[in-house]
């Protein structure tokens, strides 16, 4: 599959799903437990996304560097309710510091 | 209408297009980072672009470009994570249809704006035409917004060389924390999120790059059983 294709196939399947909410009948998804569920997807992809991009090296090992320090500036900067943007720059300087400091 | 009435009417439209340029405004910044992220993870400014044209939803375009950094081998995991975390622009469009009342191409342009923001803005307002001002306004703001950044951050990440050196990969930690953040708003929420990266993280060493992430989400699976609350 090229990068292309893969784009163009993800893409498609996320219109996809927006159009079709648009086009099928309400009652068909409204079970509480099917809600719950599909709520709480994002929840464990996102998750399961910070632990994998911040705590895996080369070959899935699980590593701390200077990832996990990002994400510990991250979670104090949201706790100081910090809007998206300072978040992502405070967690992007911090790695970049601590590795030209050569700690981490 | 009572002048008043007209008075007030007109006045929650105001404050309805305020509400919406604003989230339109910070929701376009984080466009600069997915843009440079893309790139950075091997995207060319293309198909940076393409994603924030077409996929058009966050969320799902982070995980993408965030899995797909592994290399092409790990596309199908890629696909499957950014299609996971688009089911949620579907729930939120069987609310939207009946607010929006959009037939033939309008209902397909509303399609393609479904997403949290205008999502949230415009299920908060009272009245069904100041809902859907605030729909249209907030999507298509974000959507300008999220495409131009997209491509500014694009052009940035090209200049800047090895992500690393300037923390792009760190910047990708934080984003999707940021990302997650708002979500953990209950104790079952927080149980899901640690079930989901303690899954991703011990299957990562045997598995290849993208497809722990795709298993764990099956931790949203907890949510089969009925909140505390809410049983009788």
């Amino acid at each position: 599959m090229s990068l292309w294709t893969a784009i163009l196939v993800a893409a498609a399947i996320a219109f996809g799903l927006k159009l079709a909410g648009h086009l099928v009948p309400a009652h068909l998804l409204d079970a509480p437990r099917v809600r719950r569920i599909t709520a709480a997807l994002p929840i464990a992809l996102l998750a399961a996304l910070v632990a994998t991009q911040a705590f895996t090296g080369p070959g899935g090992s699980f590593v701390l560097d200077a990832r996990a320090a990002a994400v510990a500036v991250a979670v104090v900067a949201l706790l100081l309710r910090a809007p998206f943007i300072v978040v992502v720059v405070l967690g992007a300087a911090t790695a970049a510091v601590l590795r030209a400091l050569g700690w981490a | 209408m009572s002048p008043a009435g007209a008075a007030a009417a007109s006045g929650a439209r105001r404050a309805v297009v305020r509400q919406a340029l604003s989230v339109g405004v910070a929701t376009g910044a984080y466009g600069i980072s997915f843009g440079a992220l893309a790139v950075a993870a091997g995207l060319d400014t293309w198909q940076a672009m393409a994603l924030s044209l077409l996929m058009f939803t966050g969320g799902s375009q982070f995980a993408f470009v965030g899995i797909i950094a592994n290399g092409l081998h790990a596309a199908p995991a890629a696909i499957a994570a950014s299609s996971m975390l688009g089911i949620r622009n579907g729930l939120y469009a069987l609310e939207l249809t009946h607010l929006l009342g959009a037939r033939g191409p309008v209902r397909v342009a509303a399609a393609h704006l479904t997403i949290d923001e205008s999502t949230a803005v415009a299920v908060a307002q009272d009245d069904e035409r100041t809902s859907r001002l605030g729909f249209w306004v907030t999507g298509l703001t974000v959507f300008v917004l999220w495409n131009l950044t997209t491509l500014a951050g694009a052009l940035i990440g090209n200049l800047i060389g090895d992500p690393r050196t300037y923390g792009l990969d760190a910047a990708a930690c934080a984003a999707f924390t940021a990302l997650l953040w708002p979500r953990l708003r209950n104790r079952d929420a927080v149980a899901i999120a640690v079930v989901g990266a303690v899954v991703a993280i011990v299957l990562s060493p045997t598995l290849p790059p993208g497809i722990p992430v795709v298993t764990a989400a099956a931790a949203s699976l907890l949510a089969w059983h009925t909140p505390r609350r809410e049983q009788p």
